[in-house]
């Protein structure tokens, strides 16, 4: 039996509008001394450590929009899915060059993947969301591949 | 030129990890997560069933990062990353890496790494590729085995 439908694969490829951020030197002192780095270029904010990307899509919504448990809810990213339980299955970076304090990057989100498996309690959703950074002239910087379970 | 290349099967340094709670708040505040798993200690135990706060699975894929950088040195750097959580790591648990070389090519490595806990479960597994300028794979493999 499939949980995917017609009309939840018609999301797939689905997109977010892209937004631009600058990589702030202060940001990435407070990450590298979070994470406990030990590099110089780290902890004195010239380089972002590779993980540092996946803070940046966090959404920020206002305190009253935060759910019960403290998440921000769903993006509009996320379809509707027969599955209401959804968990983190891992993330793959792919680095084309190093992010450095001062860039000024451009973020594109997409729901890249939908698919599922059945796992020992029951169909399982897999959800892969690509966010791709950029510089503004297009040269790409960060490939990041989140992968959600809906179960 | 001969190149010195890493063999498959060398071990990387092990490194130990562990979060308090006051790593934990700055690393949820520094990447903007306000789930109460992380900062809320009744709210996690009651609501969500789980002993201790939760330390995040993106930390712990940092801290595997930081283990194939330490390997690395300044002569290689990472190209491609990718880590998976397999069960949930605890605040004040002490958790440690293990990792070696599964792969060599001319001028890049695959690292496969894991995080365990103090029991001996496997917490986060990740796989990382290691590329080496060619002229000084030589000095990298000089400067881990100094290390």
């Amino acid at each position: 039996m499939t949980v995917i439908t017609d009309e939840l694969r018609k999301a797939i490829g689905s997109e977010l509008a892209s937004f631009e951020f600058e990589v702030s030197r202060s940001d990435l002192k407070k990450y590298a001394v979070a994470t406990g780095q030990t590099r110089q270029c780290y902890l004195d904010g010239d380089v972002a450590p590779l993980l540092y990307m996946f803070g940046v899509t966090m959404p920020i919504v206002p305190l009253d929009q935060l759910l019960p448990d403290g998440r921000q809810p769903d993006g509009p990213l996320v379809p509707d899915l027969p599955l209401k339980r959804i968990v983190a299955g891992g993330i793959e970076y792919q680095v084309h060059r190093r992010v450095r304090a001062g860039d000024v990057l451009v973020c594109s989100q997409r729901l890249a993947d939908l698919y599922e498996k059945t796992g020992s309690q029951g169909p399982l959703i897999f959800l892969v969301f690509e966010n791709l950074f950029r510089t503004r002239d297009g040269e790409p910087v960060i490939t990041e591949r989140q992968t959600r379970i809906a179960r | 030129m001969t190149v010195c290349r890493p063999s498959v099967g060398e071990a990387l340094a092990a490194k130990r990890f562990q979060a308090g709670t006051v790593q934990l708040f700055l690393y949820n505040a520094a990447i903007w997560n306000p789930h109460r798993i992380h900062f809320d200690l009744p709210y996690a135990q009651q609501e969500e069933g789980h002993p201790q706060l939760l330390v995040d699975g993106p930390l712990q894929g940092d801290w595997l990062t930081q283990v194939v950088e330490d390997w690395a040195g300044d002569e290689g750097e990472i190209i491609r990353f990718s880590y998976s959580n397999r069960r949930s790591a605890y605040v004040g648990e002490v958790l440690t890496s293990s990792a070696s070389v599964s792969a060599v090519t001319d001028d890049s490595a695959t690292i496969s790494l894991q995080l365990s806990n103090e029991r001996g479960e496997v917490t986060t597994t990740a796989t990382a590729v290691v590329q080496f300028c060619s002229a000084n794979i030589c000095s990298a493999n000089k400067s881990r085995r100094n290390t």
